[in-house]
């Protein structure tokens, strides 16, 4: 049943809400039409309805509304956007209508943009290793295609640059497929948006590429659209067209921050922060929506950045988003400050999905013990740091100094390589070698026999 | 099954929380069918004439002035044979049927499949399949409430009992020959004063009413899970309860793994309670390959699944945790020894504290409604060592993973949950960082089943814990020496303290820390338990005794067994632990050769030796 009523004047407006008063067959969470007087058209979802009053949230925002003379009209349906293939190598807004100055896309296939929850029976366990070129991420914190592995960055940190370096080397070693980038910025400065844009046409992957922007200066509760409009399309060039998808959202941080002033102004009770108790759940909706299907070809990979308020890990926003991820490339301030690029932290760093992409037959069969001696060997190196800078280094017992030095090359040669410095997973493996050797062999514990003969460089004339 | 329904009609939606009105006589947590697309709800609030409902599917495009219809039956689970190896949603939807019902061959088809609609109704189990019943009883008899009248076999593992229903008792009068029934098919019936009772080989108990038992006992056997910083340090007793607290990244979800991969439970229900779709599918992979040491059987055929992702409707979550906890009760009124693992209980606790604020409750602390600690004291009680109905002895045991935002144990939901387990494994953000596996914290975590269960650790080792006692105030006393380590550095320290930082660290690779992928390692028997803790204690008492006729610590350090005795884990799988035995031997005869040693070299200087250990 259809109800193309429209109803004119509001019953009040509040923050990015309005109430439109005597509304008859209103379904929960259909889309609304919004004019004001001028015969500007705004777009609208009902939140809440009862007999009388349904509250609907204006994703352009209620800037020129008045209470006279807005007329709203509601269609009996929730927000969908046409998909096609078509819309590869076009630029959107941040409710997916294109603002390149290339027509409107066209596709008699209309998806509803909050999507299904995945049958987990039917997904497909992510297991293919992607080669990012970044020793960091492939050697210690695999990427797989499928996962969801945020970023979490503070202020003034390379994310971006990091972002854009992985969309541009990603790439599989068992096929050469080509990875479709779909870039989806909330929130975030013109510049920023124009660097990845610069940065994919630079690589050729804007042609493969879709856009969607909502920059700071758009209106705030549009953000909550943004990635839902962008991730419709990813499911259908993933599990229709049977694309590999590389889904960059950035900045997850404001898309909360646009949640908890809509959940304000319903006058929800907040929880931690002010963010509202479903923020989990909202999450989830968005970062669930990576992976793979049992029959599909295709596969969504997410990489969402966010930055730290303060760099606190244990701010909700990175604190629940690390629960629902499959684990975080965590940016490290005091790396950043050497000049480490990229600042990857060496502990909190964590790829959930590595352990089922790597070994023989994936990358190389000394990788996960490699990674693991590495980490241990590096928490350490953390823990002698610590103990140096009280009782100074000349204290130190020389089995710690020798572990001081491998720090060092660690940071060195390990975690820092160029922006252009494309590294393949043999290389980084090769590396971590040449690092671990720098131990002696007994420290080596959690490495077979068989492969420390195999790999370790003994040292000349050193003790 | 078209019954008398009442019918009321919509007058609000608020997310998930529909309030209807002209529901006359409905009664709390009963199910309403809400809408055109009948989608299932549970009464979770009456106030005068309106009914305030919960709706656990997806309800955009839900309006005022829709339908709303009742049976007057409470959310119920549909129990019988075919639980085992299925995977069900927060409200028993089974997941494989669900996939199934939508088979299609065209590309949108398959996409069609993969999601999951609203709206969709598929019995929980099979109505079809056939089962091979033998009856144990005959008509004539006199059966009770909880007695067996027959047995099929459900899988390889599980023997399923048909059990007469609580409440039914009364003279056989009809019992079905051996042979093949569906859940659809009458077995027997009972004669119950005037009446006739029907059953059938399933039925259905309503998922907020613990099912009743007879007594409940002290819980004696320890569950053995594998994992030796749990069955050596931290036990937990069949039938006891446990959280596993920690924040993301610590490793919740693979210790729950783990746990219901070695754990030596007979059934196994595995809640996936709002956490990620992958490990469900990780789940569903793993469990069918994966052989139960003790049965050669796949793993699987013990296992009952319960997910409800994090993106999937939230008032099923809350519901989900109580759907699984019944199936458990189910097979323990068997005579099972079931285990429950739900994870995580935090994101059931969210589920509450998100309908409590959408009905506008005053919150308590941190936004979770008052009745949170209420709610989770009856999920826990519904664990225990039982006397079932029919006599026999059931235990369910719970282990609920708790993902405390921040990793901060002071949040609400770890604090009271710890007011209502027994168990508390804590996991540790540094020891997770430096990818110390499983990163359970040797000094938060307690259990109070220890003198429980210590008898049946002293069958298989007399000395096991007087081993175990060692071990840990070793840790205890490297944990304190660690904080004036961070001071002043570990040279500082004497010799025989800098032998238990050596021993300690020797526990934490040797022992504590588990490979999970290694197949020697992954599974460690109790057996194997108790040799390799032998090995460390004895290196540790011969040691400490060497040190203090004067030996240099240097000179234990490189012994080669040191090194040697770290790898043993993952050398020496649980068949051949006679090898433990050949290395201690092979450790006592290197010990005593450093003794003789010390014997020749350091005699005069034995005083002096002496006085630098004593403390």
């Amino acid at each position: 049943m259809k109800s193309e009523l429209e109803y004119t004047n509001l019953a009040g407006i509040s923050g990015p809400l309005i109430f439109v008063q005597g509304v008859k067959g209103v379904g929960y969470g259909d889309l609304v039409e919004i004019r004001n007087g001028s015969g500007e058209v705004r777009t609208g979802q009902t939140l809440e309805v009862d007999e009388e009053i349904a509250v609907v949230q204006v994703f352009e925002g209620t800037t020129g509304l008045s209470i006279k003379g807005t007329r709203t009209t509601f269609i009996g349906k929730p927000l969908e956007i046409p998909t096609h293939r078509e819309m590869l190598g076009r630029v959107f807004d941040g409710l997916g209508r294109p603002i390149d100055g290339a027509p409107q896309v066209i596709s008699d296939l209309m998806m509803n943009i909050n999507g299904l929850p995945i049958n987990p029976y039917m997904r497909e366990y992510p297991r293919d290793f992607i080669q990012t070129g970044i020793s960091a991420i492939d050697g210690m914190n695999t990427l797989i295609r499928g996962q969801k592995l945020p970023i979490f960055s503070g202020s003034g940190m390379p994310h971006n640059r990091i972002a854009a370096q992985i969309a541009r080397q990603a790439r599989l070693l068992t096929a050469h497929e080509e990875f479709t980038v779909i870039f989806v910025a909330m929130g975030v400065k013109f510049d920023i948006a124009r660097f990845f844009i610069d940065s994919l046409e630079e690589s050729g992957v804007l042609p493969r590429s879709a856009v969607f922007l909502s920059l700071a200066d758009a209106p705030s509760i549009e953000r909550l659209i943004t990635p839902r409009v962008a991730l419709t399309l990813a499911e259908y060039l993933a599990f229709t067209e049977g694309m590999h998808v590389l889904v960059i959202l950035t900045d997850m941080t404001n898309y909360c921050e646009s949640l908890r002033e809509l959940s304000s102004s319903r006058g929800e009770i907040p929880s931690r922060k002010g963010y509202p108790g479903y923020l989990y759940s909202d999450l989830a909706s968005i970062y669930e929506r990576a992976g793979r299907i049992q029959g599909a070809k295709g596969s969504i990979t997410q990489i969402p950045i966010l930055t730290m308020p303060s760099d606190d890990i244990s701010h909700p926003v990175p604190d629940l988003t690390g629960y629902i991820t499959e684990g975080q490339i965590v940016l490290e301030r005091e790396l950043f400050n050497k000049g480490v690029y990229p600042p990857i932290a060496g502990l909190p760093s964590l790829s959930r999905l590595m352990k089922d992409g790597i070994g023989e037959g994936r990358t190389r069969k000394d990788h996960a013990q490699v990674a693991a001696q590495l980490f241990a060997s590096y928490a350490k190196v953390k823990r002698i740091r610590a103990l140096a800078a009280i009782v100074g280094e000349e204290e130190l017992s020389d089995l710690d100094k020798i572990y001081l030095r491998f720090g060092n090359v660690f940071e060195e040669r390990f975690l820092s390589q160029g922006y252009n410095e494309n590294r393949s997973i043999e290389t980084t493996l090769d590396i971590g070698w040449e690092m671990l050797s720098v131990l002696p062999e007994e420290e080596l514990y959690r490495i077979s026999k068989e492969d420390i003969q195999r790999y370790y460089i003994p040292q000349k004339g050193d003790v | 099954m078209e019954e008398a329904a009442i019918t009321g009609r919509i007058i609000s939606v608020n997310g998930p929380i529909v309030k209807a009105e002209g529901l006359v006589e409905i009664s709390m947590f009963d199910i309403a069918e809400v809408g055109p697309d009948r989608l299932i709800g549970e009464v979770i609030r009456l106030e005068e004439d309106l009914a305030i409902i919960q709706v656990y599917e997806d309800n955009t495009g839900l309006k005022p002035g829709d339908e709303v219809r009742s049976y007057g039956r409470p959310l119920s689970v549909l129990l019988g044979p075919g639980l085992i190896a299925n995977i069900y949603d927060g409200i028993q939807r089974p997941l494989i049927g669900i996939a199934e019902s939508c088979e299609n061959h065209t590309l949108m088809g398959i996409v069609d499949r993969c999601y999951i609609k609203k709206g969709i109704k598929i019995a929980p189990l099979d109505p079809e399949k056939k089962w091979d019943f033998k009856p144990t009883v005959k008509e004539g008899d006199i059966v009770r409430e909880g007695s067996v009248i027959g047995e099929l076999q459900e899988t390889e593992l599980v023997l399923h009992k048909t059990i007469v229903p609580p409440g039914i008792a009364g003279k056989v009068e009809f019992i079905a020959e051996a042979g093949g029934y569906s859940i659809e098919d009458s077995i027997y019936t009972v004669v119950q004063g005037k009446k006739n009772y029907n059953g059938k080989l399933a039925d259905y108990w309503p998922v907020r009413k613990p099912r009743p038992f007879k007594s409940k006992k002290n819980p004696v056997t320890p569950l053995i899970t594998g994992q030796r910083i749990l069955d050596t340090f931290f036990p937990i007793a069949r039938g006891g309860t446990a959280a596993i607290p920690g924040g993301f990244g610590t490793g919740k979800t693979m210790t729950q793994h783990a746990l219901a991969k070695w754990c030596n439970a007979d059934i196994i229900v595995y809640i996936g309670c709002g956490e990620r779709g992958n490990e469900m599918t990780e789940v569903l992979n793993d469990f069918p390959r994966l052989v139960d040491e003790r049965t050669g059987r796949p793993l699987m055929e013990r296992t009952v699944m319960i997910g409800n992702t994090s993106n999937m409707p939230v008032p099923a979550r809350e519901v989900s945790i109580y759907t699984g906890v019944t199936i458990a009760e189910y097979y323990r009124d068997m005579g099972y020894n079931v285990a429950v693992m739900a994870d995580s209980t935090s994101r059931w606790a969210e589920a509450l504290r998100e309908l409590s604020s959408r009905l506008g409750d005053m919150p308590a602390e941190e936004g979770f409604p008052p009745y949170l600690a209420t709610r989770l004291a009856e999920f826990y009680e519904r664990a225990g060592l039982v006397e079932t109905l029919s006599n026999e002895e059931g235990s369910i045991t719970i282990i609920g993973a708790v993902s405390p935002p921040g990793g901060d144990f002071s949040e609400p939901v770890t604090q009271h949950t710890t007011r209502f387990i027994r168990c508390f494994w804590a996991l540790d953000k540094i020891l997770a960082d430096a990818r110390h596996y499983p990163s359970i914290s040797w000094i938060e975590s307690y259990t109070e089943y220890l003198n429980d269960i210590q008898e049946w650790w002293k069958e298989l080792d007399s000395e096991w814990m007087t081993l175990r006692n060692d071990a840990m105030n070793i840790l205890l006393e490297d944990t304190r020496l660690q904080q004036i380590v961070k001071l002043v550095g570990p040279d500082a320290l004497p010799v025989s303290q800098r032998f238990i930082l050596f021993c300690a660290e020797i526990i934490k690779n040797a022992f504590l820390q588990q490979n999970s992928f290694d197949p020697k390692d992954m599974y460690c028997s109790p057996d194997k338990q108790v040799k390799l803790l032998k090995a460390i204690i004895c290196f540790f008492r011969k040691g400490k005794e060497l040190l203090s006729c004067g030996l240099e610590l240097s000179k234990l350090q490189s012994l080669d067994a040191v090194s040697e005795m770290v790898r043993l884990k993952s050398e020496i799988g649980n068949d051949e632990i006679e090898k433990i035995d050949a290395f201690i031997q092979r450790l006592e005869s290197s010990l005593n050769s450093l003794k003789e040693e010390v014997n020749i070299s350091h005699t005069p200087d034995f005083s002096k030796g002496k006085s630098v250990v004593k403390e």
